[in-house]
C-alpha cells in the first residue's frame, strides 16, 4: 500500500523528535541506573527525580563557547559532527514501529520510509557515520585527535564485520532484507533470539563495540586518555558527537529488537498489536538498560585484547553461525 | 573457559546493588557532623565583661603562612576602652579566599583571641565578600554546623577551644 507524502513528512518529523527525546531520556536513565548500581542516587536535583538534567545539559552545551583550534580544517571540522548525527538519526527511518494503520481511509506505514533493503541501508548509514569520527579527528589538526580517530576507526571497522555477519543468520531465516518482513516472519514462526542465540550474542557484543560503549569504549577512554577523536571539540559540536553515539545505541537496540525480539509485536496476544510503538519502545529500553548494565559491570578492554577478541573470537563465531544457519535452512527445506 | 560464568557473576553483583539503599549523604538536607577539632571559619572572642581579647599584637598575622590576616592596632584610651590590654585591633581583616585553615593563628595568639570555629559553609558570590572584617568575625556565624560528640573521639579538645 502506498502512503501519501503529506503523511510521511510529519511522521519523519515526529520520529526524529521522539528519537531525540529518547536520547535525552537515555542519558538520564544511564546516570540513574549507573548511580544505583554504584550505591549512589544519580541525578535527583534538577526536576523530579532529576528528569530535567538532560535539558540542563542541552542548555549548558548550547551556551558554551564552541571553541575551534586555529589550524582546524574549518568546513570539515564543522561538518564532521553533523554527518555523525545525521546518519545516526537517518538510520531510525527504516525501523518499523508498528504494522501500519489505516486512519480515515489513509494508510500510515509503521516505518518512516519503505525500503526493501532496509537492513543493508542501516549498515550503510552506520559505515558513513564512521566518517564523521575519522574526519572530525583529522580535521581538528591535532595529533592526539588524529590518533584517537585512528583508534576509533580501527575498532569500528573490525567490529562492523562481525556485526554484519551476525545478522546473516537472521536474514537467511527471515529470507528478506526488509525489516518489516523479518518481523512478520518471526510472528509467523518463532522469535529469532531462540534459534539465533549465537547470532544475538555476537550482535550484542559487536554492537557494544560498534557504538563504542563500555567495555569497548576505547575511542573515548575517559579514565585513561583525555578523549579520542573529539578532543578538540567543545560546546554543542561535542554534544552532537555524543548525541550520535547515544542515538547509535538506540538504533542498534531498535535493530536488535526488530531482528531478534519480534519488533513491535506483543508476545502471544495478537489483539494488542495495534499498540506496536509501545511494545517496540518497551523492548528498546529494556535492551538499552542491558547496555547500561554492561557498562556498569565490565572493565574496559586493553587495545590488543579488543583486537584479538574481535578478529579471533567474534568473527569466527559469527561466520560459523552464518554457515550453520545456511546449512540448516537448506536442510529443513 | 571460566571467563563466561565469571562474567555472568559480575552482572549479578551489579544487579544486586540496585535494590540496596544508596549510601550517598544528601548534603544540603543532611549535614554530616564535623569532627570536634575541625578547623573552619575564624572567630574573634571577647572576655566575659565584653572587652575584646585581641590586643592587636599581630602575632597571628606573622604566623599566617598564607599572609591573609591584616591587623592595624590602636591605643586604648580611658573613654574608649575596647580590649583588656594596652592596645586593641582597630582593623582586623582575614581574607577568607586565601586562608588555608591551618590554625597557626590560634596557636600563635597569646590571649586566645582568635580561634577557628567549626563552620565551613562560607562561600560567597563575590570575592570582596570573602574579606571578613572585625565585626563579622566578632559576630557568631549565621549558619550553624552540627558538631559530632567529642566523646566519640579519643583526641582531647585543645584548651583554647574549650575556654574561648
Amino acid at each position: 500500500m502506498k502512503e501519501a507524502w503529506w503523511i510521511t513528512l510529519p511522521k519523519a518529523f515526529v520520529v526524529i523528535n521522539v528519537v531525540m527525546l529518547f536520547f535525552a531520556f537515555t542519558t538520564w536513565l544511564e546516570r540513574k541506573l549507573l548511580g544505583r548500581m554504584q550505591l549512589r542516587f544519580g541525578p535527583n536535583r534538577a526536576g523530579p527525580k532529576g528528569l530535567l538534567v538532560p535539558i540542563a545539559d542541552l542548555l549548558k552545551l548550547i551556551r558554551k563557547e564552541a571553541f575551534a583550534p586555529i589550524a582546524a580544517r574549518e568546513p570539515l571540522y564543522i561538518v564532521a559532527p553533523i554527518v555523525s548525527m545525521f546518519t545516526a538519526l537517518a538510520a531510525f527511518s527504516v525501523l518499523p514501529w508498528g504494522a501500519g494503520w489505516t486512519v480515515a481511509g489513509h494508510y500510515i506505514r509503521g516505518s518512516v520510509v519503505d525500503v526493501p533493503i532496509s537492513l543493508i541501508l542501516i549498515f550503510a548509514l552506520g559505515s558513513i557515520g564512521i566518517y564523521g569520527f575519522i574526519v572530525g579527528g583529522w580535521a581538528s589538526e591535532s595529533k592526539y585527535s588524529l590518533l584517537g580517530s585512528m583508534r576509533t576507526c580501527a575498532q569500528l571497522v573490525s567490529y562492523e564485520v562481525s556485526l554484519a555477519l551476525s545478522v546473516l543468520g537472521v536474514v537467511l531465516m527471515g529470507q528478506s532484507l526488509d525489516l518489516a518482513q523479518i518481523v512478520d516472519k518471526q510472528q509467523a514462526t518463532l522469535w529469532f533470539f531462540i534459534p539465533q542465540c549465537v547470532g544475538l550474542a555476537v550482535f550484542l557484543i559487536g554492537g557494544t563495540a560498534e557504538t563504542s560503549r563500555a567495555p569497548f569504549d576505547l575511542p573515548e577512554a575517559d579514565t585513561e586518555l583525555v578523549a579520542g577523536y573529539h578532543t578538540e571539540y567543545s560546546g554543542m559540536r561535542w554534544g552532537l558527537f555524543q548525541a550520535a553515539e547515544y542515538i547509535n545505541m538506540l538504533t542498534l537496540s531498535g535493530l536488535c529488537v526488530t531482528l531478534f525480539f519480534d519488533g513491535y509485536h506483543f508476545p502471544w496476544v495478537h489483539s494488542l498489536d495495534m499498540l506496536g510503538p509501545l511494545w517496540f519502545v518497551l523492548k528498546l529500553f529494556a535492551l538499552v538498560s542491558v547496555f547500561i548494565w554492561l557498562r556498569a559491570t565490565q572493565p574496559r578492554l586493553r587495545y590488543d585484547q579488543l583486537m584479538r577478541f574481535g578478529w579471533k573470537v567474534l568473527l569466527p563465531v559469527a561466520t560459523a553461525n552464518a554457515l550453520v544457519t545456511a546449512f540448516l535452512v537448506v536442510l529443513v527445506k | 573457559m571460566a571467563v563466561v560464568p565469571n562474567t555472568l557473576k559480575g552482572f549479578g553483583v551489579t544487579l544486586k546493588q540496585i535494590f540496596k539503599k544508596p549510601i550517598t549523604q544528601q548534603y544540603p538536607e543532611y549535614k554530616r557532623p564535623v569532627y570536634p577539632r575541625y578547623r573552619g571559619r575564624h572567630r574573634l572572642n571577647r572576655h566575659e565583661n565584653g572587652l575584646e581579647k585581641c590586643v592587636g599584637c599581630s602575632l597571628c598575622a606573622a604566623a599566617c603562612p598564607a599572609d591573609c590576616i591584616r591587623v592595624v592596632a590602636a591605643e586604648n584610651t580611658p573613654d574608649n576602652r575596647v580590649s583588656a590590654g594596652e592596645r586593641y585591633a582597630r582593623i582586623y581583616e582575614i581574607n577568607m579566599s586565601r586562608c588555608i585553615f591551618c590554625g597557626y593563628c590560634e596557636v600563635a595568639c597569646p590571649f586566645d583571641a582568635i580561634t577557628l570555629g567549626n563552620d565551613f559553609e562560607i562561600s560567597e558570590y563575590n570575592r570582596d565578600d570573602l574579606i571578613y572584617t572585625k565585626d563579622i568575625l566578632l559576630r557568631p556565624p549565621i549558619k550553624k554546623v552540627p558538631v559530632a560528640d567529642p566523646d566519640l573521639y579519643d583526641t582531647p579538645i585543645p584548651y583554647y577551644k574549650e575556654h574561648s
